[in-house]
């Protein structure tokens, strides 16, 4: 590999699973054309919704555990990135822990409101836990749990949804 | 990520997603994607560098109003750092190639709550005490 190239993730965890003796894992694979829904509006006039599966909750919830939790944290956009934890099995929490905006980036989008590059941040931000292990129960207990609170959200509609995963 | 992309998209609500692991991107097919040459933990950018956070968002949502194709992976020209090498042995775990560890570096999958701090528990105990009361 060239380090001009990305890093293969999938072949690297094939790699490593086989070193230690593990089975391979099956990659979700989604060949046909993905759903498609336009911008309607100037992305300088749009609200914007964070979701972000680098495991951030706020005090006073209950953190999310590390054996594929597919629940969701409801994190109000108000809340400054210093307020935010991050708990996750799979990446180093220290750097995150240190300033959040790196897998939750609440204080940037708010600087990104008041230059005008974003309309508004919706009221509320959205977090989950990545490595969901089944792709089907991320698909069938974590998606819809995420769609109600995007599609219910107070405030203004949500216009375009910012996802952040580590 | 990519797979909840689709189910907001198919439900009406466009998505743009970062990623920093374009393979598993590219296989999970989301309808709007930008690429940031990242370690695994940095989606999002350097920590305590907000003009480069800034730069990434500002890059991902350019992104977002330029695709108009389903399927479509964007590569947004932000770079780590002028040394690439930690891309030689970076898995995912706390092996990122910012730090190194061998072997499975990623933590035991426990089934309890982990807090960042354990007055983090006790706020949310105490938060469920007082719903139980009311």
């Amino acid at each position: 590999m060239s380090l001009t190239d990305p890093v293969d993730y999938i072949q690297r965890t094939r790699e490593q699973y086989a070193r230690l003796g593990y089975d391979d894992y099956r990659w979700a694979e989604k060949k046909e054309i993905p759903p498609w829904t336009p911008i309607k509006k100037p992305i300088s006039e749009s609200n914007v919704a964070l979701l972000a599966s680098g495991g951030a909750y706020t005090k006073g919830q209950v953190a999310f555990h590390w054996e594929d939790d597919t629940g969701v944290r409801i994190i109000p956009s108000s809340e400054p990135a210093s307020d935010v934890r991050v708990t996750h099995f799979a990446y180093d929490l220290e750097p995150a822990r240190e300033d959040p905006n790196i897998v939750f980036p609440t204080d940037r989008l708010h600087e990104l409101v008041a230059e005008k590059t974003i309309g508004s941040l919706a009221t509320n931000s959205v977090a989950c836990m990545g490595g969901i292990y089944s792709s089907r129960r991320a698909e069938e207990e974590l998606a819809p749990l995420i769609l109600e609170s995007i599609a219910n959200m107070p405030g203004a509609p949500v216009d375009l949804v910012l996802l952040v995963p580590v | 990520m990519g797979l909840v992309a689709r189910v907001l998209e198919e439900a009406g609500f466009p998505t743009i997603c970062l990623t920093a692991a374009r393979s598993i991107t590219e296989s999970v097919n989301p309808p709007r994607a930008a690429f940031v040459d990242m370690p695994l933990g940095y989606t999002s950018g350097r920590p305590h560098e907000p003009e480069f956070q800034r730069d990434l968002l500002r890059k991902a949502f350019k992104a977002a109003g330029n695709i108009d194709s389903p399927g479509s992976i964007v590569d947004l020209d932000v770079v780590w750092s002028d040394d690439p090498s930690w891309k030689d042995k970076a898995t995912s775990g706390l092996n990122n190639g910012v730090n190194s560890v061998e072997g499975d570096s990623r933590q035991p999958r426990v089934n309890e709550p982990q807090y960042q701090y354990e007055e983090d528990r006790t706020a949310a105990e105490n938060n469920r005490e007082d719903d139980n009361a009311t």
